[in-house]
């Protein structure tokens, strides 16, 4: 997996948005994660701790909110969360929905001092 | 005093921004690109190497292979036809990323192609992740691997523009549900074209030419 390019990603948002603030240090980060989406998580918080060393966001906390997966289907635009590995429409059984949430990945806030 | 800063970044941006700019510039020398992606073994450097000579008397072709070390795969591709053939050495990274084809385009005169083929880092989960900038991704199934991959690997199937079957000669041997695995695909990515073919007969390489071909003459 891709933990640390997507830690270093993560890195670099926040530095930048605490720089223009004229931080002192970064407390804690925001990550909102939908359930489709990169499967990374509390390995990040592994490699934040030795990549995130010595800049403003040392110590920081990780916090991630999952969203859940939400298809509508396009033949009878039901909205429904996908069951395991079923995704089919549960009310009318077609092939083919959209995705409407669980592709998010970004960075949502930071707490700043 | 503790102060929030909204901020609403995609943690990916940097690499859709520079994908994009590949994007840009492999359409302005007018090339058609494509990024082959599979799990190891499922036969990315078989197929570009089957490809290739039923190509090469009809369009110039570069082949920029990503592999975590070695440059095997690039000069299998050279051996087989590629005019150029350039390999990128992720360094232990699981994909490769719009960085890295970056790099490699800055060695490549696009305007002496009509052909980029890019082939993807072994791995079914990462290199959906990261687009890279090419035209069309296109995704290599095997037999071998089992029917159920699109049910474990759905990032994968749903973000691909066409899809391979290879290695449809072993059907008789192995226990592949076909009808299980397609209607995973369909649910995934409805209408998404398919190729099934055998990179060791033969069998099926028509309709995948033919594909390369037709949007090769944009």
């Amino acid at each position: 997996m891709h933990e640390l390019p997507v830690t270093q990603a993560i890195l670099k948002i926040a530095l930048k948005h605490a720089n223009e603030a004229n931080a002192k240090r970064i407390e804690n980060i925001h990550i909102v994660m939908g359930e489709l989406s990169t499967n990374v998580d509390e390995s990040v918080q592994f490699y934040w701790d030795i990549i995130a060393k010595d800049t403003l966001a040392e110590g920081a906390k990780l916090h991630f909110r999952r969203v859940p997966a939400e298809l509508q289907c396009m033949a009878c635009f039901e909205k429904y969360h996908p069951d395991g590995d079923e995704l089919l429409c549960p009310k009318c059984g077609s092939v083919g929905a959209k995705i409407i949430a669980g592709e998010e990945f970004y960075v949502e806030a930071i707490d700043i001092d | 005093m503790t102060e929030r800063i909204s901020i609403v970044e995609n943690i990916l941006s940097a690499n859709d921004r520079l994908a994009e700019e590949n994007h840009a510039r492999i359409n302005a020398a007018g090339v058609f690109s494509i990024n082959l992606m599979a799990s190891p073994g499922a036969g990315k450097t078989s197929l570009i190497e089957q490809t290739l000579p039923l190509l090469k008397d009809k369009m110039r072709i570069a082949v920029v292979d990503g592999d975590i070390a070695t440059s095997l795969d690039a000069d299998r591709a050279a051996a087989a036809g590629a005019q150029v053939s350039i390999q990128v050495n992720t360094g232990g990274e699981c994909h490769l990323d719009a960085v890295m084809l970056h790099g490699a385009l800055n060695q490549l005169d696009l305007t002496r192609f009509d052909l980029l083929m890019v082939e993807n880092v072994g791995n079914l989960v990462c290199p959906a992740e990261f687009r890279l900038g090419t035209h069309k991704s296109v995704l290599i199934a095997s037999v071998p691997e089992g029917a159920d991959k699109p049910y474990k690997y759905p990032g994968m199937y749903r973000g691909v523009d066409a899809l391979i079957i290879n290695k449809i000669d072993l059907l008789p041997y192995v226990n592949f549900d076909m009808d299980y695995f397609r209607h995973g695909v369909e649910v995934l990515n409805p209408g998404v074209i398919t190729f099934p073919l055998s990179c060791r007969t033969g069998d099926g390489m028509d309709a995948w030419i033919n594909w390369l071909i037709k949007n090769t003459k944009r």
